[in-house]
């Protein structure tokens, strides 16, 4: 028996006129499906093929309002009543992407705690920050980088905190890229100190957008989990290792030696 | 400078690349004065072991001078003579307190590859793969050595080259190949690999008191070198002898009390399993060749021990985990704890209870070094150790 969503045919597709997708989700999904499309046509290569297709649908998603992906995952993220209190209520951004990781440190609470509570420290260990500057007791001036060389920019405030135990912290109204944060630092009997981190962001493009992150190596879980080791190899060797700019046989003055 | 690149299966190639430098303030740069190949570099040389790059330096048994040191390291100055472990090790994390420096946390800068295969990523090594953290090795004329206050070890300017140089890796991991057989007295260890590891094994097992070892090979020359230079070693050549019987046999139908594989994943061997594995690899069906791993905990005596040095990298097939579980055998394995073994062989040396250069087959120049990878690969009877000479 064929189920419901292998009957449509494309015509179908280009024709349903009813709307899944927010306003400004469809801006961005036609723009950057746009610019997916051409780049993937340029590339000419297998994964410049299936870069054009997903920009191609990208695109077409942004065009119609309605997104296949979205039928069958069940997402409407032009749904208001879904998700109607939300903290980051943003009217051109959807899809919120909740992002939980554990490292073990071989550090006490305190000295992990203060290290963190300067977020000017930071972008020590978080690959995507660009600085963080601190602007008062509690709040503090975000710069990331974003997708494509361009950069995002936030203010935050710290929403709680328990000494050597946990900070939370929040993005200010109207950001660019509404998230929060938890950390807590949870002491072990014998192994350290147990750090837990909790992002919630929204990302542009909804959860599309984050599909398409992914693609680009920029997965939030990974990344979430690569600052945190970062930072546990910072707390615990004092620095993080690296091959970055070492010599190798690639190096363009590379030559063969003469016997 | 002048460095041994890994540009493809079988081809190394000496080619002068920059000279390396600091990147981290616990970072040393060392003039290299020794170096050799590894039979673990033959698995790279044979491609067996993924993600190596076009370009890679290789090499991770190096010694040298000291000649510049970033600001965090204050136990070394410039003109130290040190020979550097083939792990590289922080020192501070729960692994390296506890000596279990093979699997430092924060050495690997690429550790999701070994998350991904393995589960959790173990130390960065030199010159073994970005599996292993892309390290530029130390067959070159200079090497960066990260975390330099914990790895090198300092040697007296007195010593001779040669003799310490092993301390790098197949001493330490011949001994703590024999050292994890947790050997009693009437103890008999069956080694199979007369290459440099097993002919440290052998000596180190005699050393920790076994009564008798027995060292399993087809090259028959290597089987003579161990008896050389080992008065009660008995050698079996599976080319003509049935190994499982002859081991019962010369240990009064009881087996041996434990087994060391020092030969690794490209095990050789003439039974149907080895072949089948041969197909296997060379299909990509398998990654791995334990031929010699299966034998030896079928030899081994009930509620014994498989003591592993030889290097593995992915999957095997037909483990027999029958044996293992009915015979109740204990396994002990890894990457060497090199940090761990250093000071306690280095006073063995200095001490005379060894001298490890015995092991030495050759010394070329380090621009000879693709001719040497080439002898040490097919004409193992003659090339036993190379030692290079930049």
């Amino acid at each position: 028996m064929k189920s419901k969503n292998q009957e449509k045919s494309l015509a179908n597709i280009l024709t349903n006129t009813q709307t899944n997708i927010g306003t400004s989700e469809r801006v961005v999904s036609a723009v950057g499906g746009g610019a997916l499309l051409t780049y993937g046509l340029k590339r000419g290569d297998t994964l410049g093929v299936m870069l054009s297709i997903l920009g191609g649908g990208l695109a077409l998603r942004g065009a119609t309002g309605h997104c296949q992906v979205y039928d069958a995952l069940g997402i409407d993220s032009n749904d208001k009543s879904t998700n109607p209190k939300s903290p980051f209520d943003n009217s051109w951004v959807s899809g919120k992407i909740h992002v939980t990781k554990a490292v073990t440190i071989n550090k006490s609470p305190a000295e992990l705690y203060q290290f963190w509570r300067n977020f000017e420290n930071l972008p020590k260990f978080m690959s995507h920050l660009e600085s963080v500057t601190v602007t008062g007791e509690k709040t503090s001036f975000w710069k990331a980088k974003a997708p494509l060389g361009t950069t995002v920019e936030w203010n935050a405030e710290i929403t709680s905190e328990q000494e050597n135990q946990r900070i939370g912290w929040k993005s200010v109204e109207g950001s660019d890229i509404p998230n929060s944060g938890v950390v807590e630092f949870n002491p072990t009997s014998t192994r350290g100190t147990e750090v837990r981190v909790l992002l919630t962001y929204e990302s542009p493009a909804g959860e599309l957008g984050a599909i398409i992150a992914k693609l680009f190596g920029e997965e939030p879980s990974q990344q979430v989990y690569g600052d945190l080791y970062r930072f546990k190899s910072l707390m615990e060797s004092g620095e993080i290792i690296t091959v970055e700019g070492q010599t190798s046989g690639r190096e363009p003055q590379a030559k063969k030696a003469s016997a | 400078m002048k460095a041994v690149c890994w540009m493809g299966k079988e081809d190394v190639q000496v080619l002068n690349v920059p000279d390396p430098k600091i990147l981290n303030e616990r970072d040393a740069i060392i003039k290299i004065t020794r170096t050799a190949i590894c039979g673990s570099d033959l698995h790279l040389y044979n491609g067996y072991i993924p993600t190596m790059m076009e370009g890679d330096i290789l090499g991770h048994e190096f010694m040298g001078e000291v000649v510049e040191t970033g600001s965090e390291v204050s136990n070394l100055k410039q003109g130290d003579k040190v020979v550097v472990p083939f792990t590289i090790a922080c020192g501070n994390c729960f692994f390296c307190q506890h000596e279990m420096y093979s699997v430092c946390d924060n050495s690997n800068p690429k550790p999701e590859g070994q998350e991904t295969a393995y589960g959790f990523a173990g130390s960065g090594l030199f010159g073994f793969s970005h599996l292993m953290g892309g390290f530029a090795g130390g067959q070159a004329e200079y090497a960066r050595v990260p975390f330099a206050d914990v790895g090198p070890i300092k040697v007296p300017d007195s010593i001779e080259d040669e003799k310490v140089l092993f301390l790098s890796d197949i001493f330490p991991t011949g001994f703590m190949a024999a050292e994890n057989c947790n050997i009693q007295e009437g103890d008999t260890v069956a080694i199979w690999g007369a290459g440099p590891v097993g002919q440290f094994a052998t000596k180190s097992a005699f050393m920790l008191g076994a009564e008798k070892v027995v060292l399993i090979d087809h090259y028959q020359d290597r089987l003579d070198f161990a008896k050389a230079n080992n008065e009660n070693v008995e050698t079996i050549n599976f080319d003509d002898t049935e190994v499982h019987d002859k081991l019962k046999d010369l240990t009064g139908g009881r087996g041996p009390d434990s087994c060391i594989d020092a030969v690794g994943l490209e095990s050789h061997g003439t039974t149907p399993d080895a072949i089948l594995d041969r197909v296997k690899a060379a299909v990509f069906l398998a990654t791995d060749r334990p031929h010699a791993l299966r034998q030896a905990i079928f030899c081994v005596r009930k509620g014994g021990t498989v003591s592993i040095p030889g290097a593995y990298g992915g999957f095997m097939d037909k483990f027999p985990i029958g044996a293992a579980f009915n015979k109740g055998l204990t396994f002990k394995m890894g990457q060497t704890h090199m940090q761990k073994y250093m000071p306690k062989l280095l006073s063995a040396i200095e001490e005379g209870k060894i001298d490890p250069s015995f092991v030495i087959s050759h010394r070329l120049n380090l621009s000879e070094a693709p001719m040497g990878y080439d002898k040490f690969n097919t004409e193992k009877n003659d090339w036993r150790k190379i030692v290079l000479m930049p």
